[in-house]
């Protein structure tokens, strides 16, 4: 992951990756201590609940099926969930670096610019006119609304002349109200469709599917494959479309490609999980504190950390409000907003 | 008390229309296009109210309707227009006069266009506010529209609070609006999600907007913002102009800078929730108001009478349509806009790529 030639010719020292070697110890200290993170986010995924099982416990009945309540509320419930909110986590976090590197907008967020709301908006609609019911029928309106919304946005925000980061944001919440608006319309009407939404559009991962899960993995795999793919280009394109060609990267493929793997994400997370704000912002935004502007780094970061904060909100989820329970987008709202707020009192908004 | 005076100045090479008493203690002026706009607008919302009080389940022809406006039509045809109709015609011409002074004023503030206060957060304040009161107090009619203007305002305090770092920035307004509003969307969406079926529902169609079924209750409440803020926001409003030059410019020419956005900002504040409290969430219209107001006008600050007016006319029209358009009977008039907002935004992606390119 250090060295690699996806650039050629390459002028040594302009290199990101030509980092002190005491960086790069930190870089994968910082990785090894995320994966930590994650882990312990998993083993407490799999254990808390309105039913908790003890660590031990949970080790046992994971590997063998018992027939015990336990192994039960662990295999059926527990289990599902998490890997559900590894494979979501992991992709809203990737989604959120590659639009913040695309667009060079530190602000940029797949709920924010509306691309999560795209996708709901597309499988509403299927499924009230076109009667679509099967959530492997979801995900391909959601990629298609993911994908309009995204070209929306990006040519409302004003990609073009002058592109700034708050007018991408504006523009995205602007034609978010629109679909929302739509989305509402068409259901208010519909009592049995609108009572599923509502309990969709929260975000949460709750009482999903297995099959949902794994009809929707290899499209989180590919979106995942081709972000990661992607880091080295996505460092070219940091310099400048000029610096950028001049290196021997081509800006358009690389922009196109990396609306493929936001669609590809954005449309597979919002269909298995719903809207899910924040998370996309969050994430690219700790991993450049730890890592600097290196994005294949970011994106190592994003991958694990991503799920790490999706799942600990979603414990928070269960245990604050027990024995109900908060829906992890309302969790990740109430952490990620005042962050968001926190960005935005920073004196200056400066583009990456 | 005397008259006002009416008279037609030329201020280099435009010709300006001015109203005032005839000291010229007061005085209202604007270009005579805006002028010539505003009347159109003004004819065109009144002869849509009209139409609307005709129609319905029970026709009635126009000239009985006069005929009840003034207190001369018979008992029955009296309980249709005055406890019915109009009721809703007013709400829905001031509610959309709130709306469109409201927007003007933000976008003028914020000098952008998409800075309006369905963005800003002020509405999805408002309806945090009155989901609270019939989601969790279980509250209808009066106390709703009194947490809607409650969650406002406390929404535009917060907003403003957190925007402030060695003064105000448009832009950082906006944004942290946006924020703000990304929360409280979440806390809707929770609201909606934990409660039951029935009251989701209605709820919803409370966060459409709609001024179906609205009386004389929301009547006076958004009437008494309208009445007594526009005159305010027209005093205030003829430096939105000077303040889009910059602090320093608006200084220099004798603006009071800080003094004119305050009382700027809060009445508009005010008057979307007012608004809000009376019809609900409308979309859109706080929006559109302002930039078509300014395209009639041609001038790019289209100034917040015309705004206004432009507001009053849209929401009218929406309504009518929200009304007859459709077989099924009445929609709520938040889906009308919604739909009008959706080819809005289109048009200026269109045109913004258009002007680019």
């Amino acid at each position: 992951m250090t060295t690699g030639t996806g650039l050629r010719p390459a002028p040594v020292g302009a290199q990101p990756d030509q980092a002190p070697p005491s960086r790069t110890a930190r870089r994968w200290t910082g990785l090894a201590v995320g994966l930590v993170l994650l882990a312990v986010a998993v083993a407490l995924s799999i254990a808390v609940g309105s039913r908790t099982i003890g660590l031990s416990t949970v080790w046992q009945v994971l590997w063998h099926d018992t027939g015990t309540p336990e192994s039960v509320i662990v295999h059926q419930l527990r289990l599902p969930r998490t890997v559900l909110g590894i494979g979501v986590g992991a992709a809203l976090g990737l989604a959120g670096t590659l639009m913040q590197a695309l667009t060079r907008n530190p602000l940029a967020e797949p709920g924010l610019l509306g691309v999560n709301l795209g996708a709901s908006t597309a499988v509403v609609l299927a499924i009230a006119f076109l009667g679509v019911t099967s959530p492997t029928g979801y995900v391909w309106f959601a990629f298609v609304g993911a994908a309009l919304t995204s070209v929306v946005v990006f040519a409302l925000g004003g990609s073009g002349r002058a592109p700034t980061p708050e007018r991408q944001v504006l523009a995205g919440v602007a034609f978010t109200s629109v679909l929302g608006a739509i989305v509402w319309a068409v259901l208010v009407s519909r009592r049995e469709v609108f009572d599923r939404y509502r309990h969709w559009d929260v975000g949460s991962l709750a009482d999903r599917e297995t099959s949902t899960i794994v009809a929707l993995a290899p499209f989180l795999a590919a979106g995942m494959v081709l972000a990661l793919v992607l880091g080295r280009q996505l460092n070219a394109l940091a310099l400048g479309d000029e610096s950028a060609t001049s290196m021997g990267a081509r800006p358009g493929r690389i922009r196109a490609l990396g609306m493929v793997a936001i669609t590809l994400l954005c449309g597979a997370a919002t269909a298995a999980s719903g809207p899910i704000w924040f998370l996309g912002l969050a994430v690219p935004y700790a991993a450049r504190m730890f890592v600097g502007s290196d994005h294949r780094w970011i994106l190592a970061y994003a991958l694990v950390l991503g799920p790490a904060l999706l799942l600990a909100s979603d414990v928070a989820g269960r245990v604050l409000v027990a024995p109900a329970e908060l829906p992890v987008g309302v969790v990740t709202a109430f952490v990620g907003a005042p962050l968001f707020i926190a960005l935005c009192r920073r004196r200056r908004l400066s583009v990456l | 008390m005397t008259a006002p005076v009416l008279r037609l100045t030329r201020v280099g090479g435009a010709r300006r229309i001015v109203l005032g008493s005839p000291a010229g203690r007061f005085s209202l002026r604007m270009p005579l296009r805006s002028a010539l706009v505003g009347t159109g607008l003004l004819v065109l919302a009144l002869a849509v109210s009209l139409v609307s009080l005709t129609s319905g389940d029970f026709p009635i022809p126009v000239t009985d309707v006069l005929r009840s406006l003034i207190g001369q039509g018979n008992p029955g045809t009296d309980f249709i227009v005055h406890e019915l109709r109009l009721p809703r015609v007013l709400v829905t011409l001031l509610v959309g006069a709130a709306f469109g002074a409201s927007g003007t004023i933000f976008q003028g503030l914020t000098r952008n266009p998409l800075g309006s206060p369905d963005f800003v957060g002020l509405t999805v304040g408002a309806a945090t506010g009155a989901l609270i009161v019939i989601l969790v107090l279980g509250g209808g009619g009066f106390a709703v529209a009194a947490g809607a203007v409650i969650g406002c305002l406390v929404t535009a305090v917060a907003i403003y609070l957190l925007a402030f770092r060695h003064g105000v920035q448009p832009f950082r307004l906006v944004l942290i609006g946006i924020g703000v509003s990304a929360l409280l969307e979440a806390m809707n969406s929770y609201l909606i999600y934990r409660a039951r079926l029935d009251e989701a529902v209605s709820a919803q169609v409370w966060l459409i907007g709609s001024t179906n079924g609205r009386g004389w209750t929301e009547v006076a409440l958004v009437g008494v913002a309208v009445a007594v803020l526009l005159p305010i926001v027209l005093h205030h409003g003829r430096h939105l102009d000077m303040l889009a030059l910059g602090d320093e410019t608006a200084t220099l020419h004798g603006v009071p800078v800080e003094r004119s956005r305050a009382v700027l900002a809060l009445c508009g504040v005010a008057l979307a929730a007012a608004a809000t409290g009376a019809a609900g969430p409308i979309a859109f219209v706080a929006l559109a108001a302002g930039p078509l107001a300014g395209r009639l006008t041609r001038s790019p600050h289209a100034g917040i009478l015309p705004g206004a007016l432009m507001g009053a006319a849209l929401l009218a029209v929406s309504d009518w349509l929200a009304q007859h358009a459709w077989p099924g009977g009445d929609i709520p008039v938040g889906n009308v806009t919604a739909a009008l907002g959706g080819v809005y935004l289109t048009w200026l992606l269109v045109h913004e790529r258009r002007r680019l390119g």
